[in-house]
C-alpha cells in the first residue's frame, strides 16, 4: 500500500522545525511497519502488542520531553505532541499507553518526586524496563476526584493503602502505580510497586474501545508501602490535575492523528471505488464530507501547534489545554463517524482504520476530563464561576 | 578506521512525476529521501564502526535541505557529514559525480568508502564504481556480505550466475546491495545528539558533465487490464490470451 499521506493544505509543516519534522517521521515510520500490520488482530483479540514495548523504549517515546540525564530525550513539547499524533494515527490505545507512561507515571516523578525517586524510577521507565499506571479515579468518582474514597494512612512509619480505583490503561501490565489517596493533610500520591501484597489490578472485560489498549481496576486492600513511597511535593489536588494537564496536551494533538489516518483511509478509498461507472470521489456529497473534515483537521492542527508554542514558552495553562482536547477529540470523533459513512459496509470492518478509531475517539472524548467537563472549565474560566458545583 | 558513507538525496519512491522544460523534475511539492541503498551503505559503515571503531563520515552533493538526509544519518551514529552544495545536483551525470566525490575523500583521507549499488532517481548505477577508478581503490559492487578485517576484507556479490566471494585489501569501494543489512531507525535521543555532531558545508565544484538530458518523458500509461471471465469458465479463454496475445506461454 501506498505510505500514509498526511494532509497539509495549508504547508503547516513549515512552522516545524527540522527537528520536530524528524522526530514525526521517525514515530511515522515506525508506527506504519510495526504497528498498523498487528492492530487489526490485537483490537480484535482484546490486547494490547506487549511486544513492541521494547521497540517503543528504543524508539525513546517514554517521557521524550523530560531531560536526558533521565535516560530520556530531551525534547521540546511541540516534537512530544508531533509523536503523540503519529502514534494516535496508528491507536488510540497506542497513544494511550505512551501518555500514561510519560505524562501520568514519569512526568509526577519527575515533577512531585524527590530526587531518589527520580534517579531510581526514570530511566528505569525511560527503557521500559518499568511499565507505569496512574489511579486517581474511582467507580464513584470520575469527574470529581476530590471526592474520593481511597485512604493512605500511617503505620509504624509506613503508608498503608486502601481503595478501589477504577478505569486504568495499563493496570494490569503495569510494575509501578502511581496511586492517589487521601491522607490525614491533603491528597497525596504514592508510588506502589504492584507486586506488593494486598494489590490486585483485575482487567476490564468487554470493552468496544480501545480494545487494543489494557483497561483495569485497582484493587488496594491494606497495601503497606514505606514513607519514602510518597511523593513529597504533591499536596493536594493539584498534584494529579497538574499530571492530567501534560497528558491532556498529548491527547489534543493524538486526535490530529486519528482524524488523519480516516482522512487518508477515506480519499484514498474514494477514488478507487467506483459507483453509477465513476469514483465515489467525484461525487459531491463525499467530496462536502471530506473538505469538512480537512478544514476541521487544519484547524486542530493549528491549535495544537499554537498550545505546544505557548507550552514551550511556560504560558499554557490547563484552560488552554482544556480548549485543545475538547475541540480536537470532539473534532476527531465527528470525522471518524463521517468518513466511516464513505467507506459504506467496508467501513465496519477491521480491514479499515476509521471504524477501529471511531470506537476508540469514544473513550478518548470520556477520558482525562469528559468532553462536558472541560466545556465548563473553559466557562469558568470566562465566567470565573464554577459551574460543575 | 575512517569510514565515508556517499548518500543521495533523491525524490521518494512514491513520487508521480511532472516534467518541466521537457527535461527536468518539477519539483514543486516533491518529497525527498536518502536513497533506498544509500540508506544500506550508512548502516554498513556504522556496523563497521562498531566491530571496528573508527569514525564514519557521512558525504553528500545536494541543496542546502539536504541536511536533512545528513542529519538522519548522523541520528543513526554517523560522527561527521559534510555537504558539498549543488542546487542542480540531480542533474550531474555520474562522471561529474563521482569526480567531485574523489576530490573530496581525497581530502577528507578514508579507509573504506560505502556507496549504494544504485540512486533510486537516475538508476545509473555508476557513481560507486567510477569513484573506486578515480580513487584508485579496490571495489566490490552489489555487495550483500560485508566482513572487514585490519587491512582489507572478504565480500561476496550477486552476479547473474550466483554469488561470488572476494577478498579486498584496503583502502576499498563498497557498493551496496538489498540484502546487506536492515537499516536502523534514528531514535528520539539520536535525533537530539545529532544537532550537536559537526555538518560541514562548502560550494561544491561546477559540474563538469560529459553527458547531459535532452528529453525526460514519464514512461506511457499502462493499458487497462481486461477481464476474460469468472470462474473455472475463463481458464480457457485466459490461457489463449496468454499464449496468443501477451505470447508468455
Amino acid at each position: 500500500m501506498d505510505p500514509f499521506r498526511q494532509l497539509d493544505f495549508l504547508g503547516i509543516e513549515d512552522e516545524f522545525s527540522e527537528e520536530e519534522c524528524m522526530v514525526r517521521d521517525t514515530v511515522r515510520g515506525w508506527v506504519s511497519e510495526r504497528f498498523l500490520p498487528v492492530v487489526a488482530e490485537h483490537f480484535e483479540a482484546g490486547t494490547f502488542p506487549s511486544e513492541l514495548v521494547g521497540e517503543l523504549a528504543e524508539l525513546g517515546v517514554f517521557g521524550p520531553n523530560l531531560p536526558e540525564e533521565y535516560g530520556c530525550a530531551g525534547l521540546n513539547n511541540v516534537a512530544y505532541g508531533l509523536i503523540c499524533q503519529e502514534l494516535e494515527r496508528g491507536d488510540s490505545g497506542l497513544r494511550s499507553f505512551v501518555s500514561v507512561q510519560g505524562s501520568l507515571v514519569m512526568y509526577p516523578i519527575f515533577a512531585y518526586g524527590s530526587d531518589e525517586q527520580k534517579s531510581h524510577w526514570l530511566p528505569r521507565l525511560a527503557s521500559g524496563e518499568t511499565i507505569g499506571c496512574f489511579g486517581l479515579t474511582e467507580p464513584d468518582f470520575g469527574s470529581n476526584p476530590g471526592g474520593m474514597l481511597t485512604r493512605a494512612r500511617r503505620d509504624k512509619g509506613d503508608w498503608i493503602i486502601d481503595g478501589r480505583k477504577m478505569w486504568i490503561t495499563n493496570g494490569t501490565n503495569s510494575h509501578l502505580a502511581v496511586v492517589w489517596a487521601r491522607a490525614d493533610d491533603a491528597i497525596r500520591g504514592f508510588l506502589v510497586p504492584t507486586d506488593r501484597p494486598g494489590f490486585s489490578a483485575p482487567e476490564q472485560k468487554r470493552k468496544w474501545s480501545l480494545r487494543a489498549s489494557n483497561t483495569s481496576e485497582l484493587v488496594l486492600d491494606g497495601v503497606r508501602v514505606p514513607e519514602d513511597a510518597m511523593l513529597p511535593k504533591a499536596k493536594g489536588l493539584a498534584g494529579p490535575l497538574g499530571c492530567l494537564t501534560q497528558a491532556r496536551y498529548g491527547i489534543a494533538w493524538g486526535a490530529v492523528g486519528a482524524a488523519m489516518a480516516c482522512l487518508d483511509e477515506a480519499i484514498r478509498y474514494s477514488k478507487e471505488r467506483i459507483v453509477f461507472d465513476k469514483p465515489l470521489a467525484g461525487f459531491q456529497l463525499p467530496q462536502k464530507k471530506m473538505a469538512d473534515v480537512a478544514t476541521d483537521i487544519t484547524l486542530a492542527q493549528l491549535m495544537a501547534l499554537r498550545v505546544g508554542r505557548m507550552k514551550d514558552k511556560g504560558t499554557l495553562e490547563h484552560q488552554h489545554v482544556s480548549m485543545a482536547k475538547r475541540n480536537n477529540v470532539d473534532m476527531a470523533l465527528r470525522a471518524a463517524r463521517t468518513l466511516r459513512d464513505i467507506l459504506g459496509a467496508n467501513g465496519i470492518t477491521l480491514e479499515y482504520h476509521t471504524g477501529r478509531h471511531m470506537c476508540n475517539l469514544e473513550s478518548v472524548y470520556t477520558y482525562e476530563g469528559t468532553h462536558d467537563i472541560h466545556t465548563l472549565a473553559i466557562g469558568q474560566a470566562l465566567t470565573g464561576i464554577a459551574a460543575f458545583r | 578506521m575512517k569510514i565515508i558513507a556517499c548518500i543521495k538525496r533523491v525524490p521518494t519512491t512514491d513520487l508521480e512525476p511532472k516534467i518541466v522544460d521537457g527535461k527536468s523534475l518539477d519539483p514543486t511539492g516533491v518529497a525527498f529521501e536518502t536513497s533506498f541503498y544509500d540508506q544500506i551503505a550508512v548502516e554498513a559503515a556504522l556496523q563497521v564502526k562498531e566491530q571496528h571503531g573508527g569514525e564514519v563520515t557521512v558525504l553528500t552533493i545536494g541543496p542546502k535541505e539536504a541536511q536533512k538526509e545528513l542529519r538522519d544519518a548522523l541520528a543513526k551514529g554517523a560522527d561527521h557529514a559534510v555537504l558539498l552544495k549543488d542546487d542542480r545536483w540531480m542533474s550531474r551525470d555520474a562522471h561529474s559525480t563521482a569526480r567531485t566525490l574523489q576530490q573530496k575523500i581525497q581530502e577528507l583521507g578514508a579507509d573504506l568508502v560505502l556507496t549504494g549499488r544504485v540512486a533510486t532517481d537516475r538508476d545509473n548505477a555508476s557513481v560507486g564504481v567510477m569513484l573506486a577508478t578515480l580513487l584508485d581503490f579496490a571495489c566490490v559492487s552489489d555487495v550483500v556480505e560485508l566482513e572487514i578485517d585490519g587491512r582489507g576484507g572478504k565480500a561476496r556479490r550477486e552476479a547473474d550466475s550466483g554469488l561470488e566471494s572476494y577478498s579486498f585489501s584496503l583502502p576499498a569501494v563498497i557498493t551496496c546491495q538489498k540484502d546487506l543489512n536492515e537499516p536502523r531507525r534514528a531514535g528520539l535521543k539520536g535525533i537530539m545528539a545529532a544537532k550537536k555532531k559537526p555538518l560541514d558545508e562548502s560550494d561544491c565544484p561546477e559540474s563538469s558533465n560529459q553527458a547531459e538530458v535532452c528529453q525526460l518523458d514519464t514512461p506511457p500509461p499502462r493499458p487497462q487490464g481486461r477481464i476474460v471471465g469468472e470462474g473455472a469458465a475463463a481458464v480457457e479463454a485466459l490461457i489463449d490470451a496468454l499464449h496468443n496475445e501477451a505470447k508468455v506461454l
